[in-house]
C-alpha cells in the first residue's frame, strides 16, 4: 500500500524522460489512478500510515505520513492534473508547440508530484524541499509561451512572489526548529504565547503568497491568465490549495491558539473574498477574472479555517465542525469548478484566439456543449443550489450563524457580521458570472474570430464534462464527503468527536439533497409543461425587439464592461479604475474613444512603484561592484576585520 | 395536512390578486376607476393563450430564465411558514437556502436578458445584479437578527420566534429590521420609488427592461413568478412588522390575508405618494435598508 501512495508521485516525476506526449499522459493518468487506489486504500487503515526512510542531507529526515487531512488535498492533486494532462493532449500539441511542449511536459509532471510530497511530508525540511520544487516547476510550466514578453513580465513577478513567501517560511522552520528542537511537523504539547504567535503570523504571510490572500494575491492574476489554460487549472484548482494546506496543517500542530488568530484570518479572509470578487467584476480577460475568482473563493476557505479557529480557542466543538468542514469542503468544490471554467476558458481561447470577453460573443450558438458545461460551472461557484458550491457555502452560513447562540459574548457578534461579507460575496460572484456568461457565451458575436468558433474534439471535452459530473454529484449528494470530512476534522483537532458532535446532527446535508432534488424536479416538471403548451401555440423567430429599432448590430449589445460599470463605481475606493475619457465639444464632435481599465489595486499602484524606485536608486551601490577581483578580496579582508573587532567587543561585554 | 394544503392552495393562487390591489389603490389615489381587482387572472389568462415571437440570437438559456424564476420562487415559497401556521417544509439551515434560491433566479433571468444581444436588456440586467449586491447584505442582517431573538436556524421557528414570544428586548431591532426589509421588499419587487412596472421609458426600467423579449405564455410565466415573489417576501416580511396571532387557529388565515391586503394597499400608496428615484440615487435607498437592518442587528448583540 505503502508503495502505492509513493509510487503515484514517483510515476508522475519520471515521465520527464518522455518519449512522445501521449506517453507522458499515459503515465500521468496512470500515476495519478495509482494514487487514487492507495488514497482508497489508506482511508481504509484505522491509523494513518507513516514512513521513514534514510536521509542524506544534516538537517531533516524523510518522513512522510498520509492522514486524513493529507488524503482530503492529495485527492485534488490526483484528480485534476490527470485530466489537465488530457485536456493538454488537444489544447498544447506537441506537434504545434515543438520548443515549449517537452519542457512543459516535464515540469507539468514535477508539478504535480511536488505537490503531493508538499502534503504528505512530515518534516520541515523534506516540506520545503518540495515547496521548492513545486514552485520553480510551475514557474516553468506557466512560463511555457516564453516569447511573449506579457508571459515573461507575468513570470518574474511570480518568481519574485514565490520567493518571498518561501523566505518566510524558512524564517518559520527556522522558529519551529529553535521552539521544538527538531524539524518533525508534529504535534506539540507546550509553546510560549509569544513563539507560537509569531510562528502563526509568517505562517500566514508564507502560505498566503501561495494562497493568494489579498494583499499577497500580486501574482496571481498575471501568473494564471499567461499560463497554459490546464496549468491555470491545475495552479487555480490545486497548487492554492497547498498554500491553504500549509495554513491548516501548521493550525493543526501549533499548540494553545489564541483569539486573535481567528479573528485575524475571519478579518483576511473576508476582506479576499469581497476584494477578489470584485477585482474580477472589473476584469475584462477571461483567465485574469477566473484569476480574480480564485482570490475570492481562497479569502472563502480562510473564513471557514478562521471560524474553526475561534471555534477552538472558545471550545466550540460546532464552530469547528461546520467552519473547517465547509473549508474542506471548498477545497475540494473549487478545485472542481474552477479547473472547469479553466478548462472552458481554454477551449474559447483556442476556438476564438483571443482572451478579451468584449471580442467574443454569441458562443452558446456556435459551441452548445461548452455553453453547457459553463453554466453548470459558474452557477456552482456562484455557491448556488442545486450545485456544489452551494453545499460548501452552507456548511460555512451555518457555523457563521451559530456564533450568534445564547451564552456567547456580544463580541464574538463581530464572526456573525462576516455571513453578511459572504452574502455580499455571493451576490458579487452572481453578477460577476453573469457578465461572463453573457459577454462570452450569449448574444451576438462581436468578432469575427468569435464568428467562426466551434465546440473542440473529446479530448479537451471530455476532462470538462467530468469535472461537470464531479459538481453536480457533490451538489445533490453531499453527504459522500462527510465521512472523509470527519476524519479529517478529527485529525485537526482532537475536541470534536470527544463532544459526541457530527456534521450530520448540526447541519442536516441529506436536506439539501433532497432539496437539490425536488428544485431539479420544479424544473423538470416546469419545462416538461412548457414543452407542452409551446407545441399548441404558433412560435415566430424574429430578431430581438429593440424598442422598435429594426436593424441592432452586434456593437449595440452591452459589452462586458457596460455590463460591469455599475458596480465598478461603486466599489471604486477598492478598484481605483482607470478610464480614458473623451472630450466632446462643439455641435458636431469628431469620432473619439473611450475605454476603461482595472489595474490590480496592489501590484500596480504599490509594488510597482516600490520596485521601480528601488531599481532607480539602487544601482548607485554598483560603485563597490567593481569587476577587478583584487577589490573584491579588499572586501572580504575588510569584512574580515570587522567581523572580528566585534566579536571581541562581544567578549569583552 | 389540511394547513398544508391551504399554504399551498394560497401559494398558488392568491399572489396575482396582490398587484390588483396595488393597481385599485393607485388609481384610487389617482381618482380613476381603475382595472378590476382580478385583471391580473384575466391578463395572465389571455397571455397563456397567445402565440409567441422569439429573438432569433437566442438560446435556451432565453427559456431557462422564466422556468427557473418560477421553480424557485416556487420552491421559497414552500419554506415560508403563513401566519402561526408551519411552513410545508422546514430543515435547520433552510434560511440560506431560502435566499439563494432567489439568487439563482437572479442568475437566470439576467443571464436571458443578455441572451437577446439587447443594450436595453442588457442594461437592465446590469441594474439587476448592482442593486441585488446592496439588497443581500441587508437581507442576511435580518435573518441574523431573527436568528438571534429567536435562537433557531431554520425559518419556521425563526419566523414564529420562540415558546413565550419575542421578549421586549426584540422591539427596537425588529422596527428597525421591518423598516429595511420594506425597502428590500420594493427593490426586490420592482416597485417605486427603485423602478416603475408601468413606464414606458425603457431607459429608466429595471426589471421590466430585462423582458421586453418574452412574450405570450413565457411573459405570462414571468408576470405570474414576480406576483409569487411579492407573496413570498411579503408573507416573510408580516412576520416582523405583525408577529401577533389571533387565538383560535383558523382565524389566523383570514386574518393573514387582511394583512397581506393591507400590505398591498401600502405598497400601493408609496407608489402614488412617491416619485420614482433618480436611477444614480437608488443604491443609496439601498444602503440605506442595509444601514437599518445593521443597526437592527448591533441593537439585538448588544
Amino acid at each position: 500500500m505503502l508503495l502505492g501512495c509513493s509510487g503515484g508521485p514517483a510515476c508522475l516525476l519520471w515521465f520527464g524522460s518522455s518519449l512522445g506526449q501521449r506517453l507522458t499522459v499515459a503515465l500521468t493518468v496512470v500515476g495519478s489512478g495509482l494514487g487514487l487506489g492507495s488514497l482508497g486504500v489508506a482511508i481504509m487503515q484505522p491509523t494513518p500510515p507513516t514512513w521513514h526512510l534514510p536521509w542524506f542531507l544534516p538537517w531533516g529526515q524523510f518522513a512522510i505520513a498520509l492522514d486524513p487531512l493529507s488524503v482530503m488535498f492529495l485527492a485534488p492533486v490526483f484528480v485534476v492534473p490527470a485530466l489537465g494532462a488530457i485536456y493538454g493532449l488537444d489544447y498544447w500539441k506537441q506537434s504545434e508547440h515543438p520548443a515549449s511542449g517537452r519542457r512543459l511536459g516535464l515540469f507539468y509532471g514535477i508539478l504535480a508530484g511536488a505537490m503531493a510530497m508538499v502534503v504528505i511530508a512530515r518534516d520541515g525540511v523534506l516540506f520545503l524541499i518540495a515547496w521548492e520544487a513545486m514552485a520553480l516547476a510551475a514557474y516553468f510550466t506557466a512560463t511555457a509561451d516564453q516569447g511573449n514578453p506579457e508571459v515573461r513580465r507575468a513570470g518574474w513577478v511570480y518568481l519574485i512572489a514565490t520567493h518571498a513567501g518561501t523566505l518566510t517560511l524558512i524564517a518559520m522552520f527556522a522558529l519551529w526548529h529553535r521552539a521544538t528542537g527538531s524539524f518533525a511537523l508534529t504535534g506539540v504539547a507546550m509553546m510560549p504565547p509569544a513563539i507560537s504567535g509569531t510562528l502563526f503570523v509568517l505562517a500566514l504571510i508564507g502560505f498566503g503568497f501561495k494562497a493568494g490572500l489579498m494583499p499577497l494575491h500580486v501574482w496571481l492574476p498575471g501568473a494564471h491568465a499567461n499560463a497554459p489554460s490546464h496549468v491555470s487549472a491545475v495552479m487555480s484548482g490545486v497548487m492554492l490549495k497547498m498554500g491553504v494546506y500549509g495554513i491548516v496543517r501548521l493550525t493543526a500542530i501549533l499548540p494553545g491558539p489564541a483569539l486573535w488568530w481567528g479573528g485575524t484570518l475571519l478579518a483576511v479572509g473576508a476582506i479576499t473574498g469581497i476584494a477578489g470578487i470584485v477585482f474580477a467584476i472589473g476584469q475584462q480577460d477571461i483567465k485574469r477574472l477566473l484569476a480574480y475568482s480564485s482570490v475570492e473563493n481562497i479569502g472563502i476557505i480562510a473564513m471557514g479555517l478562521g471560524l474553526a479557529l475561534l471555534g477552538r480557542t472558545q471550545g466550540r466543538a460546532d464552530w469547528v465542525i461546520l467552519g473547517l468542514g465547509g473549508a474542506l469542503l471548498h477545497v475540494w468544490n473549487h478545485a472542481q469548478f474552477k479547473s472547469l471554467l479553466f478548462f472552458v476558458a481554454g477551449t474559447v481561447i483556442h476556438a476564438a484566439g483571443t482572451r478579451r470577453m468584449d471580442l467574443l460573443g454569441g458562443l452558446a450558438r456556435r459551441m452548445p456543449l461548452t455553453a453547457i458545461l459553463f453554466v453548470v460551472g459558474a452557477v456552482a461557484i456562484c455557491g448556488l443550489p442545486p450545485l456544489n458550491g452551494f453545499a460548501s457555502e452552507w456548511l460555512l452560513y451555518m457555523g457563521l450563524f451559530r456564533t450568534l447562540s445564547p451564552h456567547e459574548t456580544s463580541a464574538l457578534a463581530g464572526a456573525a457580521m462576516s455571513a453578511v461579507g459572504l452574502a455580499m460575496i455571493g451576490a458579487l460572484a452572481v453578477a460577476c458570472f453573469v457578465k461572463l456568461l453573457g459577454t462570452v457565451f450569449l448574444g451576438t458575436p462581436r468578432s469575427p474570430v468569435a464568428r467562426q468558433a466551434h465546440d473542440p474534439h473529446a479530448a479537451m471535452l471530455l476532462p470538462i464534462a467530468a469535472l461537470a459530473l464531479g459538481c453536480v454529484a457533490l451538489g445533490i449528494l453531499p453527504v459522500l464527503a462527510v465521512p472523509l470530512l470527519a476524519r479529517a476534522i478529527g485529525c485537526w483537532t482532537a475536541t470534536p468527536n470527544a463532544c459526541g458532535l457530527s456534521i450530520a446532527a448540526l447541519a442536516p446535508l441529506s436536506r439539501v439533497s433532497v432539496m437539490a432534488l425536488s428544485l431539479c424536479g420544479l424544473l423538470m416538471a416546469a419545462t416538461l409543461s412548457w414543452a407542452a403548451l409551446s407545441r399548441l401555440r404558433t412560435i415566430r423567430k424574429a430578431c430581438t425587439w429593440d424598442c422598435g429599432y429594426a436593424r441592432p448590430t452586434a456593437r449595440m449589445q452591452y459589452t462586458g464592461s457596460s455590463f460591469a460599470q455599475m458596480l465598478v463605481g461603486l466599489f471604486s475606493f477598492i478598484i481605483w479604475p482607470k478610464r480614458y475619457e473623451p472630450q466632446v465639444a462643439g455641435t458636431l464632435p469628431h469620432a473619439t474613444r473611450f475605454g476603461s481599465v482595472t489595474p490590480d489595486t496592489v501590484l500596480d499602484r504599490l509594488v510597482t512603484p516600490v520596485f521601480d524606485l528601488a531599481g532607480r536608486l539602487l544601482p548607485r551601490l554598483r560603485v563597490l561592484q567593481q569587476g577587478q577581483t583584487q577589490y573584491y578580496v579588499l572586501y572580504v579582508l575588510v569584512a574580515v576585520i570587522v567581523l572580528l573587532w566585534w566579536g571581541a567587543m562581544g567578549v569583552q561585554s | 395536512m389540511n394547513n398544508i394544503l391551504l399554504h399551498v392552495a394560497l401559494l398558488l393562487f392568491f399572489p396575482p390578486l396582490l398587484l390588483g390591489v396595488i393597481n385599485k389603490t393607485k388609481a384610487a389615489f389617482a381618482g380613476r376607476v381603475g382595472p378590476p381587482v382580478l385583471q391580473t387572472y384575466f391578463d395572465l389568462a389571455k397571455l397563456m393563450r397567445k402565440g409567441m415571437v422569439i429573438s432569433n440570437t437566442t438560446t435556451w438559456v432565453f427559456l431557462a430564465g422564466p422556468m427557473v424564476t418560477l421553480a424557485t420562487v416556487l420552491l421559497a415559497g414552500l419554506l415560508i411558514p403563513i401566519a402561526s401556521f408551519d411552513a410545508p417544509i422546514a430543515f435547520t439551515g433552510d434560511l440560506i437556502l431560502f435566499a439563494y434560491l432567489f439568487g439563482l433566479a437572479r442568475f437566470f433571468t439576467t443571464a436571458a436578458a443578455l441572451d437577446t444581444a439587447s443594450a436595453f436588456e442588457g442594461m437592465g440586467a446590469a441594474r439587476e445584479v448592482t442593486f441585488a449586491c446592496l439588497a443581500e447584505p441587508a437581507l442576511f442582517f435580518a435573518l441574523l437578527v431573527l436568528a438571534k431573538a429567536s435562537g433557531s436556524l431554520s425559518l419556521t421557528p425563526m419566523l414564529h420566534g420562540p415558546p413565550g414570544g419575542f421578549g421586549m428586548a426584540a422591539i427596537a431591532p425588529f422596527v428597525c429590521v421591518g423598516i429595511g426589509l420594506f425597502m428590500v421588499l420594493l427593490a426586490e419587487t420592482c416597485r417605486i420609488p427603485v423602478d416603475d412596472p408601468n413606464t414606458h421609458l425603457e431607459l429608466t426600467m429595471i426589471h421590466e427592461a430585462m423582458v421586453l423579449d418574452h412574450s405570450g405564455p413565457l411573459f405570462g410565466v414571468i408576470v405570474y413568478a414576480s406576483a409569487l415573489k411579492m407573496f413570498v417576501l411579503g408573507a416573510f416580511l408580516l412576520h416582523v412588522i405583525l408577529p401577533w396571532h389571533a387565538d383560535v387557529a383558523w382565524m389566523n388565515w383570514p386574518l393573514f390575508l387582511l394583512e397581506m391586503g393591507a400590505l398591498a394597499v401600502v405598497i400601493g400608496m408609496v407608489e402614488s405618494l412617491m416619485a420614482r428615484l433618480q436611477m444614480t440615487h437608488v443604491p443609496y435607498l439601498l444602503v440605506a435598508a442595509m444601514l437599518f437592518c445593521g443597526f437592527g442587528f448591533i441593537l439585538m448583540v448588544r
